[in-house]
């Protein structure tokens, strides 16, 4: 009989896999086993300590080129939205779109963002500290997890104030009359951009917050390592998505 | 429980194939009222009673979007990725496993949105799977258009983050999880279809919904993206700006005709596979199969605009769209051209996976020989939105997909069950199902030379009456009614085989590929996917499991 | 041709003849490809290892040329009808559709279609493509639901619909093209040989789809006038406010 779906050791395999009896510091050249074991040669699961933090590096990687995919149809909507128009009645060509002046707060918002990527690289680094992570690898403490901790709370004030910000930024178009619904393209594609941009970052500061408690909670450093990282790298990207966004709507509307 | 709330790749990929079982089960169901109802339009049907128009239009819309999305997209994708792709590269499991599950009920969810849509008093929507705005923007321009439309693009954007899970979990297993040895030119092309329809759902799905957000802003926020000013609709003034009802065409067919790649990729490479199986030969160029595969891809991103030749685009646009398309003639004649120098004088083992496998390749050149002539402006100008592209289009994705898919079930049936499934009636299945197939087809491209518009829910209307390709309607649906019929020797097949079927040899199909080995190997795999060697009557081959030593 | 309806046009010929060439030759590659595989199925015993690569890359080479040549071919037609716009003195005739009729609008006198308003637009009054009555221009437009045509005069259609995408599909002058509300596109062609014609909506629009057809008369030019100056003189006494049945 071939190897039907019988339950496999899979999940057993599982608990094991990206240890490799190794410490997650820096991948080395070689798999430690001496000459010229390389850890590629090895079955899945056996790869060194760093197989695991790769391959969530890997899917987030992925799943943040399918978005950056979205926010590239968005913006060609955008640009599309933008140079349309129609005849009037006496055979004019008028367009819909009056460009409107971003609130001066995003500016302000925007520094707030690059500020928080800052203190988001500077947590997960701490992570990554050879010294360290050795010390929590032997379980003589947690160096690491001191250290970071309070760069990620920085972080999710920073992004939290962010979001207020945008809020507060929708409050004063509101004022001057751009609502969603208000007829004008320009102000459709102000609240969408930033609205599923705040989106992610709602969902990113949930990541982050889960990632804090997960520190504290997870047991392997290896795990630790990687919730911080994926959420940096997440928490990057939308960093650079806003720029991108921010410019979009600062300057080419 | 324990069962339906699996991780185990292998249980994934038998409930994915269940629910595109179900959707295709459905589809069919619906597709043949449609039949009937276009050769008999005032005849009460029992149970329905009489159909109304916008019930016909209702059942196209729901017909196609189930095929496209949960059958043609879960099967071949997601159902056998999650089957056999970590077998076939010496993977334990996939990257992610949980979140295969969470992209499986993502999935069941979204059907399940969808086909509630005919539950509802007002019906489901009737715009057709492509969705064009203003009659998709606006919920008064048909029955239906309302909450209808509004389940179906919720369905949709579900199932869009889905495909996007599943497409992310496929990348990462196949860039990071795949055993000692298994380099690139080591691939069985399965993998190579799947790595290239993976990267083409991650790119073309997030479009997809992106446009159903702005749809659906267009339909509840006052926003005017896809809707142009001073539309009138229902007596109602409903244009509020300068919208663009091109930009969704634009938008839809990025998607759209990527996908019809992710769907019949998977079954290319599987019969490229079956065909160097069951002739017991190597592939014919193997690395050229494996590039014309991520060409198709490639240039699939680029040929949309063959979809709106005649939609108001720009045509010079067109032309440019013309060429593109022209040009992924080339690596699919590549593809079939191999296959057919594959079999050639190849004594074939003309088991019932490989009848299938043969199928398909007669559907695709089929259908495929009628894509160079759509895409010709010119003569486009005339086919477009005929029953001539129905032809094309049933050919081509449907009848060559759902063939690889069944090769699929039929091949991989042991992997699932342990047992094989009844030979006698998968043959009986096959040819009804090709006669059928054709008898249903091919007629329609006479329908649409003599300039039968699809969607039509009568053939007869106030001004022309078609009346001349009657007796072509007729047989169509005659047929189309045996190919659904014999659907059910297969469902047969398949439930009393789970069950009752003859047990599986160990490799039953002498296969060579790593999905077949007894277990996952835990040495350095040494050899290519298709070490078949032609030896006489006897023959040989060396599974990618044996080491490169043993063998000589 | 058999397989399609008569063809009336200028252009339609040309496009029938691409159409058949492409059917043969499409055609006869399907059917030997068929044999190819029925042929393989039936010769049990194992010969040889396949073609020879340099066979397969020759065969390849063919229908690379036979692409070449469809895509050349094909763009000529296309260049003729797209490119290029309508003669001068091509006829002007606007074509909107609304759901679920065609109606087709003859500027008039003078040669100019009068304003349009959405907000006006009633067709229970007789008004159903918003004529504004504000506009001079307007007063001479004439609105049918029939399409009347002179043979041998090229016409230069300009394409609108009210509210969704329709297709303006007339088989026997082998032309198509959407309507799409807010924008207005142009095709040209010239009918040629009298009859009547069928003209219908090729863009599933809502539950009148299939209902949605007209009929195009192609009548002598004597004839068209004819029939034009009594519509003319209809609409001037008032008799007919926007539209007029045949
Ligand atoms: C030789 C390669 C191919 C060429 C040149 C080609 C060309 C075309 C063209 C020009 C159209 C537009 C026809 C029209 O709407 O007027 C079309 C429609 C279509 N094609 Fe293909 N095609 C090819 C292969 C495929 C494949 C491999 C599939 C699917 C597996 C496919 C699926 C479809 C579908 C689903 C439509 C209709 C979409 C709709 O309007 O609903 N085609 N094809
Ligand atoms: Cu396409
Ligand atoms: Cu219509």
């Amino acid at each position: 009989m071939p190897a039907t779906f019988t339950p496999k050791n899979v999940e057993i395999e599982r608990k094991h896999t990206g240890i490799g009896g190794k410490p997650p510091v820096d991948r080395r050249p070689t798999g430690g086993g001496g000459d010229g074991d390389n850890w590629d040669n090895r079955p899945s699961g056996r790869r060194g300590p760093r197989e695991l933090l790769s391959r969530y590096r890997l899917g987030v990687l992925f799943a943040l080129a399918g978005d950056l995919m979205f926010f590239v149809a968005l913006v060609s909507a955008f640009f599309v939205r933008q140079s349309a128009g129609h005849f009037d009645a006496r055979e004019n060509y008028v367009s819909d779109w009056h460009p409107i002046a971003v609130p001066p707060i995003l500016w302000v918002n925007t520094a707030i963002l690059l500020l928080s990527s800052l203190t988001m690289e500077i947590a997960r680094r701490q992570l990554f500290r050879e010294i360290d992570v050795m010390e929590e690898w032997l379980g003589l403490g947690r160096p690491a997890v001191k250290r970071a901790a309070p760069w990620m709370v920085v972080t999710v004030v920073l992004g939290v104030l962010f979001v207020i910000g945008q809020w507060i930024a929708w409050g004063q178009l509101t004022q001057q009359g751009f609502h969603f619904n208000s007829p004008d393209p320009s102000s459709h594609f102000f609240y969408l951009i930033t609205g599923t941009h705040g989106l992610h970052l709602v969902l990113g500061i949930v990541a982050l917050a889960a990632a804090l408690g997960a520190l504290f909670t997870l047991k392997r450093v290896e795990l630790r390592q990687i919730v911080v990282d994926c959420t940096a790298w997440y928490w990057h990207t939308m960093g650079i998505f806003w720029i991108f966004l921010f410019v979009l709507l600062a300057y080419f509307q | 429980m324990r069962k339906l709330f699996t991780t185990d790749h292998r249980s994934l990929g038998v409930l994915y194939l269940l629910l595109s079982l179900a959707a295709v089960a459905t589809g069919t169901l619906l597709s043949l009222l449609m039949r009937v109802h276009r050769i008999w339009p005032d005849t009460p049907l029992p149970l329905l009673g009489l159909m109304k128009p916008e019930d016909y239009l209702a059942l196209v819309t729901m017909h196609g979007t189930l095929m496209v999305f949960f059958v043609l997209t879960v099967a071949p994708q997601n159902g056998f990725a999650s089957l056999v792709l970590p077998g076939q590269i010496g993977a334990r499991h996939m990257a992610f496993p949980r979140l295969n599950a969470i992209s499986f009920w993502l999935m069941a969810l979204a059907f399940t949105i969808l086909i509630s849509a005919f539950a509802l008093p007002s019906g489901a929507p009737l715009s057709g799977w492509a969705s064009y705005p203003p009659l998709s923007a606006i919920a008064s321009a048909g029955p239906g258009q309302g909450t209808g439309m509004d389940l179906w693009l919720l369905s949709i954007g579900i199932f869009c983050v889905a495909a996007w899970l599943g497409a992310v979990n496929l990348l990462a297993t196949i860039l990071g999880e795949r055993g000692a040895g298994m380099t690139w030119s080591r691939l069985p092309l399965t993998v190579w279809a799947w790595l290239t329809t993976s990267i083409l759902t991650l790119l073309v799905f997030s479009v997809l919904l992106a446009a159903a957000v702005l749809l659906f802003s267009d339909r509840h926020f006052g926003s005017s993206f896809f809707v142009p000013l001073n539309d009138v609709v229902n007596g109602h003034v409903v244009g509020r700006g300068d919208g663009s009802p091109l930009l969704w065409l634009h938008l839809f067919w990025f998607f759209g005709h990527p996908e019809v790649y992710i769907a019949i990729l998977p079954g290319m490479g599987l019969a490229t596979s079956l065909f160097a199986n069951f002739t017991r030969r190597r592939v014919a160029g193997y690395k050229v199969m494996a590039a014309m595969l991520v060409a198709i891809g490639g240039l699939g991103l680029l040929v949309w605009g063959h979809h709106m030749f005649v939609s108001g685009m720009n045509p010079y646009a067109g032309t440019a769209f013309a060429l593109t398309t022209m040009a992924i003639a080339v690596p699919s004649t590549v593809e079939v051209i191999g296959w057919l120098s594959t079999l050639w004088g190849g004594g074939l083992r003309l088991t019932t996976p490989m009848l299938f496998a043969l199928g398909f390749l007669s559907f695709f050149i089929a259908g495929g020989l009628t894509g160079p002539i759509l895409a010709q402006p010119a003569l486009d100008t005339y086919l477009h939105n005929t029953f001539f592209v129905v032809a094309h289009f049933h050919l081509i994705m449907a009848m060559a997909g759902v063939f690889s898919v069944f090769a699929g079930i039929y091949y991989w049936f042991p992997l699932m069950t342990g047992r094989m499934m009844n030979d006698l009636l998968g043959k009986l299945h096959f040819w009804i199902s090709l006669i059928a197939a054709y008898g249903t087809f091919l007629p329609m491209h006479i329908s649409g030379l003599a300039g039968e518009p699809r969607h039509y829910e009568r053939l007869a209307g106030p001004v022309v009456s078609f009346s001349e390709i009657l007796p072509n309607e007729r047989g169509i649906t005659w047929s189309a009614i045996l190919l659904g019929a014999a659907q059910l020797l297969f469902l047969w097949n398949l439930f009393a085989s789970a069950k009752r079927g003859e047990r599986a040899t160990e490799n039953p199909w002498q296969a060579t590929t790593l999905e077949w080995a007894p277990e996952i190997p835990r040495r350095r795999i040494e050899r290519g996917p298709y070490e078949y060697e032609n030896g006489g009557t006897e023959s040989m081959f060396r599974p990618q499991w044996e080491s490169a030593s043993k063998q000589e | 041709m058999p397989w399609a309806p008569f063809n009336g046009s200028l252009e339609g010929a040309r496009i029938d003849r691409l159409l058949l060439y492409n059917l043969i030759a499409f055609a006869i590659v399907f059917a030997l490809a068929q044999v190819w595989i029925i042929v393989v199925m039936l010769r049990r015993k194992p010969r040889g290892n396949g073609l020879p690569a340099a066979l397969r890359w020759a065969m390849i080479a063919v229908f690379g040329v036979l692409y070449i040549w469809t895509g050349i071919a094909a763009q000529r037609l296309w260049a003729n009808s797209q490119f290029a716009g309508p003669a001068p003195e091509a006829m002007q005739v606007e074509v909107t559709g609304a759901q679920f009729q065609w109606y087709f609008r003859y500027p008039g006198t003078d040669a100019t279609f009068g304003a349009v308003r959405s907000q006006l637009v009633d067709a229970a009054s007789g008004n159903p493509l918003g004529l504004d009555p504000a506009d001079p221009a307007s007063k001479d437009d004439v609105v049918s639901s029939l399409l009347v045509l002179p043979a041998g005069r090229e016409v230069d259609l300009r394409l609108r619909s009210l509210d969704v995408i329709h297709g303006l599909f007339i088989p026997g002058m082998r032309l198509k093209e959407n309507a799409v509300p807010g924008m207005i596109l142009h095709v040209h062609f010239t009918p040629q040989t009298p009859g009547t014609y069928s003209i219908l909506c090729s863009q599933v629009c809502g539950l009148g789809h299939a209902r949605m057809q007209a009929r195009l008369l192609v009548v002598p030019e004597k004839q068209f006038t004819e029939w034009l100056g009594v519509r003319e003189h209809l609409r001037q006494a008032g008799l007919a406010g926007g539209v007029s049945r045949p």
